[in-house]
């Protein structure tokens, strides 16, 4: 479990790194906390010619307001973001998200751009950062441009990204009014993978119907997967327990085609995200009442 | 004999050691010129190799050498069988095929050694391994058991007509006779699968010839130092003198790393030689899911006779063993589970029939439980399925077929892994199913808090089960005591030792003889040049056999220390005692010499040693005991199933364990917690997945799941004494018994948990998923009568 030789750069300048980017495009990887990359390449699956190692860049480590939102730089750590007041006040379901990543140790390593940017379709903030409707910054030497993150996450480990792009901010706006959200996920011990997860929103209208849903799950598919039917369902709908356990039947039947795996066969897959979507449906509500 | 030691929870002397980093464990063994190795493995579980290629990877900078089975020459041989099968048994099968240096001409699991690189860096090794080309003719894999011995599997040994490795049957008594007279016959297949030990140490080797001194020196995270050496010294023609073995502090051993010889172990020290340079591997963890032995695949068909008040009259039980690739252990894993079926109970009849099957998958040798669990899985089954028909309670079955206090010694008539009838030398097994009763609040569970949450919506069980553990097998152990000039007392023996508290449990021992603190009794062990005799750690043996030479060896030393004292303070030896480090007359604490001072007067600069005595205060004793001693003890926990997810939280667990006399406590709770963490682990979270092809899917801590703390529930435990008549000490085994029974109880917890609609569960490991399957009747359980 040794990794095959590859060049080493450590800028200390964003600039200095696009430019190293630039210069070796798809023969480069970004090294930011190597809580994935690393053991990947000692398992030889990943076999870059150049590690470009983004840990000296203190310019995209912060965490800042943004017009009612937070604006997140890529190499800010998770346990960072974790214990930001700033998180927690203003998206407080990121907040709630964290402690699920893996376990303190990794994140105290790992960074919130590299896990949005490493798009592991089992990883938690993909799914939480569609349902928020985060903004992805990229940038290359050449200039940068801002994705939605149904632009941004395209694949399997495939994000929108040009080689030489490096993704250096999220910005995630806040919440409508009178919204509620709720996250979980089901794992076999805590800290790993889950079998399933998902993130929810929920909006009410003035005479509390449902306005508006997001539903995303994750571990369900290549990438973050909207419950776009099972949230149709609910708009303008009394949220009662008889609606969500039908938009959550929607979700697990029609929405979702998961694979099924040692862990977790497609049926019993299909089943916790019907568990699920009931749980954080009916607590995104109750939150959307109160707020 | 005073007992300021013996029986204490005491400290662990070798923990500071350990726990600040300050261990020699294998892969801290560093020379300046010292080379590395990375293997060749292979990818497909079973074809002919037609081609390998080497070019590259000898071409590569940095590489010295490359082998292969071709370049060994005569030094290629298939390993030693390691435990023959009984010769006592009659009628018995055994096809012997052990396991190669370098696969030649066939591979017949994934990750089986092909070629050997020697590189200046582990780094530049495993680049060449990548640089080198197997072309392998792929055959059909053989993986499922039961498949492995139909007809048209295609044999995974040329040699031979089938994938049959062995076959034995036992008797004990009539069974035929006892269905007949039965009231009631069940009949269940039960089936196990594999698991891997895991130890948190993988395996490591760093041999170092020395052309000039003529030795080799071998550090190995070996279970069995003297093992290797002598074996290892009459493989490359020296004198077990030119051969040093050192098994340092090793992080588990579970039972893998008394297999032997490992492919590596055979070829490191060769190489070491013949390129006349220290050379170093150490197993990472992918390759420990290859590399490294495992164990646990079994189907079992049983069949229980009983009478309508529960008693039990007689056990069917035929079963088929995945042996893995080859069988260098021999049938000790089979003969384990053909024995602990038959358990704490009086079973009159029994018929047990089992067959061994190659398979392409790694080789199947001893881990913690060793087969125990298996037998014990089967019988608490059955006895809960009984139970469940004749409407009598879990507990009550139990009772009612415990061989009895005044039965003992009690023969079960059947032969044991020790080639040795099995016959049970002491126990007394209701008194501690009672304890644990009581411990976990049956009564109150099932009477009041279960119907009370269950009427909350919440599942919740209880389970309750027992079992015994045949430890303490020979040949023998022996140590060396000696009482130094400083006062010191040392002790050498040739056990192993990868955190048993070997460290401390034996120097309590020899302190209570000698009458010296603990921490100055200072213990040498797993050095092949510091006592040259000696089998290993394995088969819960260390405590009962090494335990009883090292007290045998201080009883040697303390008459020596009395008698030299008796000359010397002029008073009788019954008047003396040894306390403090010193001995003195009893009421004259002034009359006294420190025992470093006798230790110089034990071997004086001037004068002779006469005739018939011997220098120094220093014993040598050895123990070896006829047959194994036989611990027992009960299990019990409460469970909480979520009904919607099927995720299981064990939310009490009582563990009442009887090994006879107990030399600490504290270490025998440690040794307790992290049997029953892996036997929870077997339970419900480790399983290895290979698929059709002998590829294993979950080669990684990722997928391979380890119960980490936060899944392993607080334990409590009670302690039962039942002396052994068979060793001084009267002391049993304890290494094993923490894993054995926890999977027949959590099962039984958990069923009954899920209630009267719920499944029976008749396998393990289970998961959350297979759970979710069972409760849907998506995977049929079995129900025949």
């Amino acid at each position: 479990m040794k990794p095959p030789p590859f060049e080493y750069f450590a800028p200390t300048t964003l600039d200095e790194a696009l430019d190293y980017m630039a210069d070796y495009g798809d023969e480069a990887k970004p090294l930011a906390g190597g809580q994935s990359l690393i053991p990947t390449m000692n398992f030889r699956l990943a076999q870059p010619e150049v590690l470009v190692d983004l840990n000296g860049l203190a310019e995209l480590a912060y965490i800042r307001p943004a017009a009612g939102g937070v604006s997140i730089g890529a190499m800010t750590r998770q346990r960072s973001v974790e214990r930001s007041p700033l998180v927690a006040e203003q998206t407080p379901l990121i907040h709630e998200t964290m402690p699920y990543i893996a376990h303190p140790q990794i994140r105290n390593r790992g960074t919130f751009g590299g896990n949005l940017a490493h798009t592991d379709p089992a990883s938690e903030l993909p799914a939480v950062a569609t349902a928020l409707n985060a903004r992805f910054r990229a940038q290359s030497r050449s200039g940068q441009r801002w994705l939605t993150a149904d632009e941004f996450f395209v694949d399997l480990f495939t994000t929108a990204l040009e080689p030489e792009e490096l993704l250096v901010e999220i910005v995630i706006p806040p919440l409508p009014a009178r919204t509620g959200y709720a996250f979980h996920e089901i794992s076999r011990r805590h800290g790993d993978y889950a079998l399933v997860g998902v993130a929810a929103t929920v909006t009410l209208d003035d005479s509390g119907l449902c306005e508006a849903a997001r539903l995303v799950y994750f571990s369900v598919g290549d990438k973050p997967v909207e419950a776009v039917q099972a949230t149709a369902a609910l708009a303008g709908q009394k949220l009662s327990a008889a609606a969500i356990d039908a938009a959550a039947e929607i979700a697990a039947t029609q929405d979702i085609d998961p694979p099924g795996d040692i862990h977790a066969s497609v049926a019993y897959r299909r089943h916790l995200a019907k568990v699920l979507a009931r749980q954080v449906l009916a607590a995104a509500t109750a939150r959307a009442k109160q707020d | 004999m005073s007992t300021r030691y013996f029986g204490q929870r005491i400290k662990r002397n070798e923990d500071v050691r350990m726990l600040t980093g300050q261990a020699l464990h294998v892969d801290d063994v560093n020379f300046a010129d010292m080379l590395h190795v990375a293997f060749y493995r292979s990818r497909d579980a079973h074809g002919y190799i037609k081609e390998i290629d080497v070019s590259a990877a000898q071409e590569r900078e940095g590489v010295v050498a490359v082998y292969t089975a071709e370049d060994l020459g005569d030094y290629w041989q298939p390993g030693p069988l390691l435990v023959p099968p009984p010769p006592t048994i009659k009628g018995l099968i055994f096809n012997q095929r052990t396991q190669v240096p370098l696969a030649k001409d066939k591979v017949r699991y994934v990750g089986e050694p092909i070629v050997m690189v020697v590189a200046e860096s582990r780094y530049i090794a495993e680049d060449a391994a990548g640089d080198i080309w197997v072309e392998i003719e792929p055959l059909p894999a053989v993986i499922d058991i039961e498949q492995a011995l139909s007809e048209d599997a295609p044999p995974i040994h040329d040699d031979l007509d089938s994938n049959l490795a062995a076959h034995v049957i036992q008797r004990k008594g009539d069974y035929e006779t006892a269905v007949q007279q039965a009231d009631l016959v069940i009949k269940r297949k039960l089936k196990y699968d594999r698991g891997t030990a895991a130890a948190m140490e993988n395996r490591g080797i760093v041999a170092q010839w020395d052309a000039k001194s003529h030795k080799l020196t071998v550090w190995d995270t070996t279970q069995a130092p003297i093992v290797i050496r002598n074996g290892l010294a009459a493989m490359l023609g020296l004198s077990e003198h030119q051969v040093r073995v050192i098994a340092p502090f090793i992080g588990g051993g579970f039972g893998p790393k008394i297999m032997m010889f490992y492919p590596e172990e055979v070829l490191l020290p060769w190489a070491s030689m013949k390129l006349n340079r220290p050379i170093k591997w150490i197993e990472d963890r992918q390759e420990n899911f290859f590399a490294t032995t495992q164990e646990r695949g079994q189907v079992h068909e049983a069949e229980l006779a009983l009478t309508r008040d529960g008693r039990v009259l007689g056990l069917k039980h035929n079963f088929i063993h995945d042996g893995g690739a080859y069988i260098p252990y021999g049938l000790t894993v089979p003969l384990n589970s053909q024995a602990n079926a038959l358990g704490p109970y009086a079973t009159p009849n029994y018929y047990s029939e089992f067959k061994v099957a190659f398979t392409n998958k790694p080789i199947v040798t001893p881990y913690r439980g060793a087969g125990r669990q298996h037998g014990v899985f089967v019988i608490e089954r059955m006895l809960d399925i009984a139970a469940k028909e004749l409407d009598l309670s879990p507990i009550e079955i139990r009772r009612r077929n415990f061989i009895q206090p005044e039965a003992f010694p009690y023969n079960h008539e059947i032969i044991f892994q020790d080639f040795a009838p099995l016959v049970f030398d002491s126990g007394n097994y209701e008194p501690a199913l009672d304890m644990a009763v009581e411990m976990i609040g049956y009564e109150q569970f099932i009477k009041e808090e279960q119907p009370r949450l269950q009427a909350e919506g919440k599942k919740v069980g209880i389970g309750v089960a027992a079992y015994v553990e045949g430890t303490g097998i020979g040949p023998y152990e022996g140590a060396r005591i000696t009482v130094e000039a400083s006062g010191k007392v040392s002790v050498a023996s040739g056990i192993g030792t990868q955190g048993q508290g070997h460290f401390t449990s034996f120097a309590q021992i020899v302190a209570d003889q000698l009458g010296v603190d603990v921490r100055n009794v200072y213990l040498v062990t797993g050095d092949t040049d510091q006592f040259h005799w000696g089998a290993g750690t394995f088969a819960s043996r260390g405590a009962v056999v090494a335990g009883n030479a090292i007290h045998s060896a201080a009883v040697e030393v303390r008459k020596k220390i009395l008698k030299l004292a008796s000359e010397k303070l002029e008073a009788a030896e019954e008047d003396l005692e040894l306390a403090d480090g010193q001995v003195r007359v009893k009421g004259v604490p002034e009359t006294a010499i420190n025992l470093g001072s006798l230790a110089v007067m034990a071997n004086p600069l001037r004068g002779a040693v006469r005739p018939g005595t011997e220098p120094g205060l220093e014993a040598t004793s050895y123990f070896g005991p006829e047959s194994g001693t036989t611990a027992s003890g009960v299990h019990a926990l409460i469970v909480e199933v979520d009904p919607e997810t099927m995720l299981v939280e064990v939310k009490k667990y009582v563990v009442v364990h009887d090994c006879g006399k107990v030399i600490n406590p504290l270490i025998l709770d440690g040794q307790i917690h992290g049997g029953v963490a892996q036997g929870l682990g077997n339970a419900f979270y480790e399983q290895l997945h290979f698929d059709e092809n002998g590829q294993l899917l979950n080669a990684s801590f990722m997928d391979y799941l380890l119960p980490t703390a936060l899944d392993v529930p607080r334990m409590e435990i009670g302690h039962f004494e039942t002396l052994s008549p068979l060793n001084p000490l009267g002391i049993k085994g304890a290494g094993e018994a923490g894993a054995i029974p926890a999977a027949p109880a959590f099962v039984q917890a958990v069923e009954n948990a899920l209630g009267e609609a719920g499944p029976e569960i008749l396998e393990i490991p289970l998961s959350p998923n297979r759970l979710f399957e069972l409760v849907l009747g998506v995977g049929l359980t079995q129900k025949t009568r």
